[in-house]
């Protein structure tokens, strides 16, 4: 199928490739190199999508990423993705796109009947109107508004694709690869710099690969070609395509977006579709070049109205026409290039200048040509609906305030040329405040805030000679301040067309009896009157006139508009636009997949998932994991298809009347070593530690300085100077960092070392009634007697000639150990303790049964030392020595932690010893008390007692312990639960503390 | 993301440290009398200044020592770290 708008020869594409795609269902050919829109264009077809708003009928604008119009799905399923670019998206074999937008089709849309009533949908519409009733806000007015307007729909599905991550440092990044970029990255490569050059389209040269210069004798493009290849072959040089440096961070860092797949037909097995790059320069480099600026007049959105720069983009490296019958409407004399091409190509345009005239090179070069020129002239309403097929011209007045004669021009597309606005986004992240550059009528970085330098027309040098000089010199004064060399590049010289002043004028007054609308921001439906109207109706400051129109919003961020919009304000407003100002920019400049920011880190591989050396033997034992912290944990071993609560009791029973085996060796291990290791715990824990024999172990609570209980645990001393310190598996990060910033920072003169040895010990707990019994097995040779090792006692043996810990520390309440391997023989104990339990029926529990266990004893843990609890609420004021400072005491006399009625730990069960409590149910005196219903404490944990086989919970109660034998209710909301409970002790099980000391 | 010259390990970035608060606190000695004034104010009150700021940082994924920093809380310009016994 031959395509009506492409040139035989010109462009940079492989005709030798023809690639099939699908647009709106429609079959379609295009050639390798090809982006969706240039090959749509070849096609004939501007019609690509319908206006956020007013469902007008729109096309493409740009040829990059300044395309405000042209966003598409891409795809469908679970590799469907929302407002792509399609000036951006390389045409690839298989490519499926749709408009957006639209209902049934971008041909026919319904919602275009917007557009008609578009005098009721000013700017602010939905502020003014969707206000009353306010419950009409959710349930009508929203869904509808959401439906009618936005742009493509997310996928449901989870993303197939993988995407990476990298960390790259260098001494310069350099963002853009045009004349400017090429010559700085080549002059600091050279002088021994690392360098990357990052380019965000597929081709590096940027204005060079369109525009007909010289340099060093060469085209323009040959140059960048031998540039690049140049870069490339240097070990010192990383030179990136398809890069997007999105944003400028703090301290240099930068953040870019590599699309490394899409564009490959058969991808390799485990290529990442994008790739995030964090990379911290020294010093960075934007050459970001600059964005034509739209010209305003009546219906300037209509498809086959674009930028003359695109234009001539798609005829200089795509080879395509974007009309045979172009009206070329300039304010400057770039707008000439583009006319000059369409000559060389065989079309005769026509030319509208608002200037009265111009002398440069290239407009006496059109007018060699017999271009058909026609100064102070300018388009003033473009015809057709969904393609332009004429337009009204108009020869302005002197004061260019109206027309002196209007007349009707058949042409197929309108090129506009506004004049260039700097891409200064990256420049304003760094916190340069931008100027306001006359000359340039647009805005330019000013002070540097980091180490940052924009150069070329991103810093308002339009010249191809300034150019190139910015570019050669900021590369090697960089470079050598880093290098400190002096291998300096000289600048070639260059041969370009000269241009003329732009004409400031920008956009067309109506006609007389005539509301045309006049488009500013092409993305989100902003015309000429919405402006005016914020003006009008008070809104002064642009940030606020931004808010009202939604001008310069969304994923454009007003690339094209900004400026238009600005000027439009300061015209109304009678200001110059540095008085008006400029919005913010912030990152990122074009839109970055989710998938991208989020790279490897999904699912499980979002955090470290930390294992015990026993893990396997669990997994082979069918262990059902529970996350704990970082930790997967056992939570119960499954027996046949007993639930959880089966299981749980089953454990938890087998440690009342026999043994169980625990694997504890998430439990924070802090070694801790030096002379004066017994004062420094005797200033972290609030009990006494200086009289702490050798060999035996010790409760110990820690609180932070506000008083409130921080962690508990014991702390063995395992010689002179050396302890051995146990934190919960929750804390043990924490309390690390604690004792470290105490050693070092608040008390230096204590010699004391600590170091986290959690992951270098394998522990398990042994408890129940048969667990010395079992110990005595495992330790043949040792004494592990009631005097052997007494309660609270520690010692070191071998385990079958592994060097073992014993500590006698109870967490179930039972007769109990805890011992301590090497991790490497974690699974040879846990194998052992199996087969030498046998025969006392021994079984392995997981947390659910040790919570159990810890419950119905009245023990507490995280659950009630919750950042909110201080000692004498859980019952262990026991545990404040009066006789010593510690961490925290002072706070301890503040009048609130005296009032006698706060909170206490009790022990509550249900009246009809049946009825589970939910945790986190609220304890209240009347369960029908309006709400809400004054609260007198909360549910902490619950469990099912296998002691008494009934359910038994903690809670922490309002001036608990005078309400012990009281009758309350506990009310779950969530559950829709209300139970009337009893108020018992916190001990429910062993009050005295017998068994761990039998 | 900021990046950090930890006094030991040299320019390294903020993921591998935790932020430890303001610096110029000083905690009242052990066993002294405090005056409930005196004690709040070490708990709870902070200066937050726009501006210099000298506070700890935790070189947690790192030598794991603690230590001083100089930035501006404004424009996060880092101007000095030091070592906890040196002068910033």
């Amino acid at each position: 199928m031959k395509q009506k708008f492409r040139l035989d020869k010109a462009g940079y594409i492989n005709r030798d490739k023809k690639i099939s795609f699908k647009f709106n269902s429609v079959k379609y050919f295009g050639y390798e190199g090809d982006t969706l829109a240039s090959a749509l264009l070849a096609n004939g077809i501007h019609l690509v999508g319908r206006s956020f708003k007013y469902h007008r009928p729109r096309g493409f604008i740009g040829a990059g990423v300044d395309e405000p119009n042209a966003q598409v799905q891409l795809y469908s399923g679970e590799k469907t993705e929302p407002n792509a670019i399609a000036t951006t998206v390389e045409l690839v074999e298989g490519l499926e796109a749709k408009s957006q937008n639209c209902w049934p089709s971008v041909s026919f849309d319904l919602g275009a009947i917007n557009n008609f009533l578009s005098k009721f949908f000013p700017a602010g519409f939905y502020y003014k109107t969707f206000m009353w009733p306010k419950s009409f806000w959710y349930k009508i007015y929203e869904p509808i508004i959401r439906k009618a307007a936005g742009l493509g729909i997310a996928p449901l599905k989870p993303d197939p694709d993988r995407y990476e991550h990298k960390f790259e440092y260098c001494d310069i990044l350099i963002v853009g690869s045009g004349p400017s970029g090429l010559a700085s990255a080549l002059a600091a490569a050279k002088n021994g710099s690392q360098v990357i050059l990052a380019e965000d389209k597929p081709r590096f040269g940027g204005s060079l690969l369109t525009y007909e210069v010289t340099i060093g004798n060469k085209k323009g493009k040959d140059w960048a070609d031998e540039t690049i290849a140049q870069l490339k072959s240097m070990p010192n040089v990383i030179v990136k395509n398809r890069s997007q440096v999105f944003g400028y961070y703090d301290h240099n860092m930068m953040v870019m977006f590599e699309r490394t797949k899409d564009h490959i037909e058969n991808p390799a097995k485990f290529t990442p579709r994008q790739r995030l790059w964090y990379i911290r320069a020294k010093e960075v480099v934007i050459s970001t070049g600059s964005i034509e600026r739209p010209l305003v007049f009546g219906n300037n959105d209509r498809p086959g109205i674009m930028l003359a720069s695109a234009a001539n983009e798609y005829m200089k490296i795509y080879g395509v026409l974007v009309g045979k019958k172009p009206i070329i409407f300039t304010n400057n004399d770039s707008g000439y290039d583009v006319a000059i091409n369409f000559k060389k190509n065989g079309i005769d345009p026509l030319v509208l200048d608002v200037r009265t005239n111009s002398e440069s090179s290239v407009v006496r070069e059109a007018k060699n040509l017999k271009i058909n020129i026609k100064f102070s002239h300018g388009v003033v309403n473009a015809l057709g609906y969904k393609k332009v097929n004429a337009a009204k011209i108009g020869k302005l007045n002197t004061e260019k305030t109206g027309y002196k004669n209007l007349e009707k021009v058949i042409c197929d597309c309108i090129c506009v040329s506004g004049n260039w606005t700097p891409t200064v986004h990256l420049s304003s992240q760094s916190g340069n405040k931008l100027k306001f550059d006359e000359k340039v009528n647009a805005f330019i970085p000013n002070q540097s805030k980091q180490n940052e330098s924009t150069i070329g027309s991103a810093n308002g040098s339009f010249s191809l000679k300034k150019t190139l000089e910015e570019g050669f010199n900021t590369g090697y004064n960089l470079s050598k301040k880093i290098t400190g060399k002096t291998i300096k590049t000289s600048t070639p010289t260059s041969n370009e067309r000269s241009y003329a002043l732009q004409d400031n004028f920008w956009c067309m007054p109506l006609p007389k009896n005539k509301n045309y609308k006049r488009c500013v921001d092409f993305q989100n439906d902003v015309y000429v009157s919405d402006i005016e109207l914020a003006v009008r109706e008070g809104f002064r400051s642009i940030e606020h006139v931004k808010r009202y129109t939604t001008l310069g919003m969304a994923t454009d961020q007003g690339r094209t508009s900004n400026l238009n919009g600005l000027q439009l304000v300061s015209n109304i407003e009678k200001k110059i636009v540095p008085e008006v100002g400029h919005t913010t920019f912030r990152p990122p400049y074009t839109p970055v997949t989710i998938g991208a920011i989020v790279g490897r880190e999904v699912g499980k591989n979002y955090r470290p998932t930390r294992k015990s050396p026993m893990h396997v033997w669990h997994k082979n034992n069918n262990a059902v994991f529970v996350d704990a912290g970082l930790w997967l944990r056992p939570r119960y071993y499954k027996k046949d298809e007993e639930t959880l609560e089966v299981a749980a009791k089953r454990e938890a029973t087998n440690v009342r009347k026999n043994v169980g085996v625990c694997d504890v060796t998430s439990l924070g291990k802090i070694d801790i070593k030096g002379p004066d290791s017994a004062e420094f715990l005797n200033r972290i824990y609030t009990n006494a530690w200086m009289k702490l024999p050798i060999g035996k172990a010790r409760y110990g609570v820690m609180l932070r300085e506000d008083g409130v209980v921080f962690d508990d645990g014991t702390t063995t001393r395992i010689s002179e100077n050396h302890y051995h310190m146990t934190t919960t598996t929750a804390q043990a990060a924490n309390v690390l960092s604690h004792l470290e910033y105490y050693l070092q920072v608040v008390w230096p003169d204590l010699n004391v070392n600590v170091l986290s040895i959690t992951e270098q010990w394998a522990g398990v707990a042994l408890a129940g009634p048969n667990s010395r019994n079992l110990l005595s097995k495992l330790f043949p040779e040792t004494d592990v007697s009631n005097e052997g090792i007494p309660f609270m006692g520690f010692m070191e043996t071998d385990l079958f000639e592994v060097p073992a810990r014993i500590f006698r520390i109870s967490f179930s309440g039972e007769l109990a150990y805890e011992i301590n391997v090497e991790s490497g023989y974690g699974v040879f104990m846990w194998e052992k303790i199996m087969e030498l339990g046998k025969e006392m029926n021994i079984e392995p529990y997981g947390t659910e049964a040790l919570s159990t266990l810890r419950i119905e004893m009245g023990h507490v843990a995280g659950s009630e030392i919750d950042g909110r609890v201080i000692a004498s609420d859980l019952s262990l004021e026991g545990m404040l020595s009066k006789k010593k400072d510690f961490i925290g005491k002072r706070s301890l006399s503040r009048a609130a932690f005296l009032n006698p009625e706060r909170e206490k730990i009790v022990g509550v069960i249900p009246l009809d010893k049946k009825t589970m409590i939910p945790e986190g149910s609220h304890l209240v005196s009347d369960m029908n008390a309006a709400l809400p219903n004054p609260k007198l404490g909360h549910i902490s944990a619950s469990c099912w007692s296998v002691e008494y086989n009934n359910p038994f919970s903690l809670a922490i109660l309002k001036d608990g312990k005078k309400k012990i034998g009281e009758k309350l209710y506990a009310l779950s909301p969530l559950k829709n639960k209300s139970i009337p409970v009893e108020i018992v002790s916190s001990h429910y099980v062993d009050p005295k503390g017998e068994r761990v000391r039998s | 993301m900021l990046e950090i010259k930890c006094p030991y390990c040299g320019k390294r970035s903020q993921n591998e440290f935790s932020y430890g608060g303001d610096a110029s606190v000083k905690r009242p000695e052990l066993g002294k009398e405090v005056s409930d004034k005196e004690w709040n104010d070490f708990i709870y009150y902070r200066k937050n200044p726009r501006g210099k700021h000298t506070e700890f940082w935790h070189h947690l994924a790192g030598c794991r020592q603690w230590f001083k920093v100089l930035r501006s809380t404004s424009t996060h310009e880092i101007f000095k770290t030091a070592k906890i016994n040196e002068e910033l």
